[in-house]
């Protein structure tokens, strides 16, 4: 008896494990996601490890400005300054990575709030916070990001607040059309006869199940708030205390025709970045969806 | 007699549609003391889950309203009660068992927790504590491998096993009265029957009163002490159970009884064609002011299809809505 016991204690334990090593296999299955998953490895390790091999400051000028890449000893060269680009890029990238996922959390949270409410209730709530996401959706993203940051002043509190504001409206739709779905279930129902109040119901029945699509939306969010991030510095909006790669194009512009490597590298950078997260979010949907899965 | 455990009387339940004002639910009047099996019988879209949810308070609003009538839990009346205090009875007092085992439970947590939740929710007692009265609780339904069974989650679960753990979710608080609806519809047959034995047993050991809708003639006959049969929104016909079903005075439930097949006990070349109540439920939208029964009725009489019958008492402990029934009684 004890026998059969441990054996069925054993197939509870691999079926607890299963769900995730399907999601697992699947976004391994997508060979492109798995190159971005290492594209964006390398970049992290480059980001973060980085400045301890290669300690030379990003604001102090060290050469001669505009030195070509591979001279001097400077791998990526130098800018206006003479600051060298490489260091740049480091630091720079610890910010556009930071006010990336900084954004993207904030959208986030905003989206599924007001999403989550919209789709629970549905009615007159759902028509007021729909309309105010249409509000949010017709304004020209960019335009009023850069609004904000003139209004409030150049800091990366405001700009991340400000690409935050601007972009939480795909989220709201999704997370609101989730919501539309889940609340017919039976489960909920079920919640509700064991007397869960709407707030429990929101956030720790229906959230849970919503959570997936929510997922892949809010990984292709850091993506864009990086981009976004790049053109608010471009346009000179941006804190120039602090190095960013957005910055680095920003500051270089002037000089593009002289120097367009000092403008390439950076760029380089962001796309290499926003093309890693986006390969990486397509996996994450795989790995996510159960309908693909069962493919 | 003291006074019921629960009592439903004169319930009306109106539902605004499209083709108009439907009445879902027509002056139903019933009761369950402690202790009792009360079955609610009845086809598709006759009022028996509107019923169910009449009485946990959950009918959506809008388009649903309960437009008269009380429901009352020892005493106390539910209908037009605040929220807060609706959700303080709604999982403690009164539970509730769903049809579907397959989608009733939530896919993303694991059956222990979800057990354990219910039980935090109304008793507000520690995490652990709440943790090992749901592995008690799925002891209790009969789960193999409890504690190791708290941790799994619903995919890996049966069907039967999954209702085991809905009944236990709804057990959890002990409460007064339990609605199970239809809790076996989409279980095999032996699956049924073990679901059927283990609320029995449960009952007698709890002393739960249970309402158990079902289509299940056997399971009625089997479990419950009382009856009703609802059509078209109305109770038909109501009484002990042994006497509703050896002596239904409506034509309706005799033609439901008549529709259970049954296994011949010796099986010959010629098969006995099924029985079957010829037509559908009439739409909620225009009943006539007769009998909603009559278009239907084999024994229909001039006066069916002019007034509508009442409950009247045909036998002993027995009522019935049939004009047929009275007429007999009367010679």
């Amino acid at each position: 008896m004890s026998e059969i016991n441990t054996q069925i204690k054993d197939v509870t334990n691999i079926q607890a494990t299963s769900s995730l090593r399907e999601m697992t296999t699947m976004f391994f299955r997508n060979y492109a996601a798995v190159a971005g998953l290492i594209l964006l490895i390398t970049i992290l390790l480059f980001v973060f490890a980085g400045p301890w091999l290669h300690t030379t400051d990003p604001f102090e000028m060290v050469w001669a400005p505009f030195t070509m890449p591979m001279q001097e000893g400077f791998i990526l060269g130098t800018d206006y300054l003479g600051r060298d680009i490489l260091s740049a890029m480091m630091a720079g990238g610890q910010v556009s990575l930071a006010i990336g996922l900084a954004a993207a959390l904030v959208s986030v949270t905003i989206g599924v709030s007001v999403g989550a409410f919209a789709g629970y209730y549905g009615g007159l709530v759902e028509e007021l916070l729909m309309r105010f996401t249409e509000f949010f959706q017709v304004l020209p993203t960019l335009l009023f990001s850069m609004v904000i940051v003139a209004l409030f002043g150049a800091s990366l509190l405001t700009v991340t607040l400000a690409i935050g504001v601007v972009s939480w409206t795909a989220v709201a739709r999704v997370t609101r059309s989730e919501f539309l779905r889940i609340r017919e279930m039976e489960y909920v129902a079920a919640a509700r006869s064991g007397s869960a109040r709407d707030l429990y119901l929101i956030f720790k029945v229906i959230l849970p199940n919503a959570l997936p699509p929510i997922v892949v939306q809010a990984n292709l969010m850091v993506g864009s708030a990086i981009l976004f991030e790049a053109a608010l510095s471009f346009l000179g909006l941006s804190d120039p205390n602090v190095m960013s790669w957005g910055q680095v194009i920003g500051s270089n512009r002037p000089y593009i025709l002289d120097a367009g490597f000092a403008v390439a590298i950076p760029g380089f950078a962001i796309f290499l970045t926003v093309l890693a997260i986006s390969l990486v979010g397509d996996g994450l949907n795989d790995a996510l969806n159960p309908k693909l899965r069962q493919r | 007699m003291s006074d019921p455990l629960l009592a439903v009387s004169d319930l009306v339940v109106d539902f605004q549609t499209r083709a108009g004002n439907a009445r879902v639910l027509d002056h139903i009047t019933l009761s369950v003391n402690e202790g009792e099996i009360l079955g609610i019988v009845g086809e598709s879209g006759c009022g028996k889950s509107m019923t169910a949810l009449s009485i946990m308070g959950l009918i959506p609003d809008p388009p649903g309203k309960i437009t008269s009538g009380s429901i009352k839990l020892s005493g106390q009346e539910l209908v037009g009660m605040g929220v807060d205090d609706l959700c303080k009875i709604r999982g403690k007092d009164i539970g509730m068992i769903f049809q579907e085992p397959m989608t009733s439970l939530n896919p993303v947590f694991t059956v222990g927790e979800q057990i354990a939740e219910s039980v935090r929710l109304h008793e507000g007692v520690s995490a652990k504590a709440a943790q090992a009265r749901a592995v008690d609780m799925l002891e209790a339904v009969e789960i193999p491998e409890a504690a190791a069974r708290a941790n799994a989650y619903p995919y890996q679960l049966s069907g039967g096993m999954r209702q085991r753990v809905m009944i236990a979710m709804a057990l959890a608080c002990r409460p007064r009265v339990l609605i199970a609806d239809e809790p076996t519809t989409a279980l095999d047959t032996t699956v049924q029957a073990q679901i059927f034995d283990l609320l029995q047993n449960l009952q007698d050991e709890m002393g739960t009163a249970i309402i158990m809708i079902t289509h299940d003639m056997g399971a009625i006959a089997e479990l419950a002490d009382n009856v009703a049969v609802m059509y078209a929104g109305s109770i038909v016909e109501m009484g002990k159970v042994d006497n509703v079903l050896s002596h239904p005075d409506h034509t309706y439930t005799k033609g439901l009884i008549a529709c259970v097949p049954h296994l011949s006990s010796s099986p010959g070349p010629v098969r006995e064609r099924l029985m079957e109540i010829e037509g559908v439920v009439p739409a909620l939208t225009d009943l006539g002011k007769g009998c909603a029964f009559a278009p239907r009725c084999n024994a229909v009489l001039p006066r069916c299809s002019s007034d509508k019958p009442v409950l009247l008492a045909t036998q002993e402990n027995h009522l019935a809505a049939c004009w047929a029934a009275e007429a007999e009684m009367a010679e």
